[in-house]
């Protein structure tokens, strides 16, 4: 499992989280690797969402580390997660519908001078982004993310994550509601995040989409880690039963998860 | 403008040069504004052309409707709506509303009158006293809706009742204060110097054209997006000879007749309006608070997630909402020269409201302008301006008044679906 793999830049270790009597995650170990595309999947349920929080900070850990570049690190809430350098772009995206790309982008975040905003040097910069990404389908940085296409706004969000120099990218499937084309651009769109060398943690359902940009796929079943295998050492269906049965041949969990090794 | 397929990973290190940065004609920004027309983004124009039938129909069904006289008291009318309106689209801006703006006024403007008349303050002691009451009860109702989150509605209703009571209190049943403080009546009653009015008009508009200039310099030397310079000069050309018409006109002679001393020049109410016009247009368009209050109207969870303290920009809201309410209370008492139990109540909420939307303010929050109070200030005062001379019953004032403010309302519910549906 570990062959030249370079040293992860985000790394969970024996993550547990409980909400009351429920035992969400189990153990969990979860690695992200820079320049790599890390595709988490599981079935509903199996703890996708709750490993996004804990990792955006949203939810709190019982019991584990949490790791960035090698050093544990103290993360108590979102915007320890963002200082870090780690963004998450949420499935629903998060945009303001009247603002611009430009103004939804620096959100939050505004370049001022003195108390004026400072429109141009946003503007610049959302540009810059935008063109570094190869975003050529956007008319104009200044219309409103009313008017963009589904896959449009995704990109949006995710230049806006990537806006600050972060250092890893989690999407929450980035490609559920979208259609062909667009959820080749957002794809594309991916597998550059990664050339840049971002680490970036890809959720989703869709098999097609994973195999076309992870280089590692780890695989959540009912809160525990049942593979975590480079991508091109397994085949689809493999993949699809250990989402749905946590095991395939010798990959995944023993059959009794009271007792498993992974 | 549908998305056009990368023919492969990686490549084409920035076609992003390619976007348009630039309508490059007149023509382009006239097509422009035309397709935001279609999908349902009026902006003011259904109130420019609401005031165009408005002026078209008063002047002809009475003969005192376009003189200058009759101008400058429409002007003075609308003073104390644009204000409270401009207050009212903060509020708006996030999806809220204030009921009890009219009554915070009023309340406020008691507090100033008491002040000279009882406590003998002068005149700026009355106004900060009169601010920080529109201050604290804005804090009171945005508190109480942002913490405890009780819907607006019910917090300024409360406080549209419970304010009549204090109101009556400070000035006691039947009675009336009156305001004859020489600034504060003079807001209305008296005018700018006739040299002065040219001067401040020609001030604001080399500011306005040195500000717009700079900065189509700017965005041109960085190559970020503008419009064509035609257009830049159009808004200067236009904006001159709408403020030195206004000057040249106030500026005539308008005593009732010839034997009474000379009447003339641009009434105080209008700098008074016009500086807080351009602090809020500041405001909302050049400052993170502004940028912030679009934002959570636009999509409260984005702005909680990118950071925003969406509870606090709820608070100061209603806050400055409060603050605005004040100055408009000070406005009319000055106007109407006391200020009464009555100060605030019967139409004068619903005109600020009405004004605000007929200007363009959307009623669902995330859009508007300090300038849709203005214009839709005035198109409210010329209906009660206008029906005043033709001196119908005062039950055709408030229907036509409500019917405006429904169609108004109207409007903005069809074009936001329209809009939702073009996606503009």
């Amino acid at each position: 499992m570990t062959e030249s793999t370079p040293a992860p830049l985000l790394e969970l270790r024996g993550v547990n989280k409980s909400f009351g009597v429920v035992h969400v995650l189990h153990d969990v170990d979860f690695a992200v690797y820079p320049g790599q595309v890390t595709a988490l999947v599981g079935d509903n349920g199996a703890g996708k969402s709750t490993l996004v929080k804990v990792i955006a900070g949203i939810y709190g850990r019982d019991t584990g580390d949490y790791l960035f570049e090698g050093k544990p690190v103290d993360v108590s809430g979102p915007r320890d997660v963002s200082a870090l350098g780690v963004e998450v772009v949420y499935q629903d995206l998060a945009l303001c519908d009247n603002l611009d790309i430009v103004q939804n982008m620096f959100l939050g975040r505004e370049q001022k001078t003195g108390i004026v905003l400072d429109e141009a040097t946003m503007e610049a910069r959302a540009r810059d982004t935008l063109g570094s990404l190869s975003v050529r389908t956007v008319k104009s940085v200044r219309q409103s993310v009313a008017s963009l296409s589904g896959g449009q706004r995704q990109t949006v969000a995710i230049a806006k994550a990537v806006l600050w120099n972060s250092k890893v990218v989690l999407l929450d499937e980035p490609t559920a509601a979208l259609g062909v084309a667009q959820t080749r651009q957002v794809l594309d769109l991916v597998r550059r995040l990664a050339d840049r060398g971002l680490g970036v943690v890809l959720i989703s359902h869709n098999m097609g989409d994973v195999f076309e940009v992870a280089d590692r796929i780890t695989a959540l079943y009912l809160g525990r880690v049942a593979a975590d295998v480079p991508a091109k050492d397994v085949t689809h269906s493999q993949v699809v039963e250990l989402i749905t049965a946590g095991r395939s041949g010798d990959l995944g969990i023993a059959e009794n998860p009271a007792t498993a090794t992974v | 403008m549908t998305t056009q397929t990368p023919d492969s990973v990686g490549l084409a290190d920035s076609d992003f040069a390619r976007d348009a940065r630039q309508a490059s004609s007149l023509g382009d920004v006239v097509r422009d504004y035309r397709d935001r027309l279609r999908g349902g983004d009026m902006g003011a124009l259904p109130a420019v052309a609401g005031l165009v039938v408005l002026f078209a129909v008063f002047s002809f069904a009475s003969g005192d409707f376009l003189t200058v006289r009759n101008m400058a008291n429409l002007i003075v009318q609308a003073g104390a709506i644009c204000v409270l309106a401009m207050g009212l689209v903060l509020v708006l801006l996030l999806g809220e509303i204030d009921l009890a703006a009219g009554y915070t006024g009023g309340t406020s403007a008691a507090v100033a009158a008491l002040a000279i008349v009882d406590h003998g303050q002068p005149w700026y002691v009355a106004v900060i006293a009169a601010l920080a009451t529109g201050g604290v009860i804005g804090l009171l109702i945005g508190s109480l809706n942002s913490y405890l989150g009780i819907p607006s509605f019910v917090v300024s209703l409360a406080f549209f009742l419970a304010l009549q009571g204090v109101l009556l209190k400070l000035i006691g049943d039947g009675g009336s204060v009156p305001v004859q403080d020489e600034v504060l009546r003079g807001l209305a009653i008296k005018n700018v110097p006739p040299m002065w009015g040219w001067i401040g008009a020609g001030v604001v508009v080399a500011l306005y054209a040195a500000l717009t200039l700079n900065r189509y310099r700017v965005q041109a030397a960085r190559d970020l997006q503008r419009p064509p310079v035609a257009l830049v000069v159009m808004r200067i050309v236009g904006l001159a000879v709408l403020l030195l018409g206004l000057v040249g006109l106030m500026n005539q002679n308008r005593a009732a007749n010839p034997n009474l001393p000379v009447l003339h020049g641009v009434p105080w109410t209008v700098p008074v309006v016009g500086f807080l016009l351009i602090l809020w247009t500041f405001v909302l368009d050049r400052t993170a608070f502004g940028r912030f209050l679009y934002a959570v109207g636009g999509n409260a969870e984005a702005a909680r997630r990118a950071g925003i303290n969406v509870q606090r920009i709820k608070v100061l809201a209603f806050v400055f909402a409060g603050m605005m309410a004040a100055i408009a209370g000070i406005l009319q008492a000055s106007f109407t020269g006391s200020v009464y139990p009555g100060s605030g109540g019967g139409n004068t909420l619903l005109y600020a409201v009405g004004a605000a939307v007929i200007g363009g303010t959307s009623l669902f929050g995330g859009k508007g302008k300090a300038r849709d109070a203005v214009i839709g200030g005035v198109v409210i005062a010329t209906i009660a301006n206008g029906l005043g001379l033709l001196s119908n019953a005062s039950y055709i004032n408030y229907l036509v008044t409500g019917g405006v403010l429904l169609l108004a309302a109207s409007v903005d519910a069809i074009t936001r679906r329209r809009r939702s549906a073009a996606g503009v």
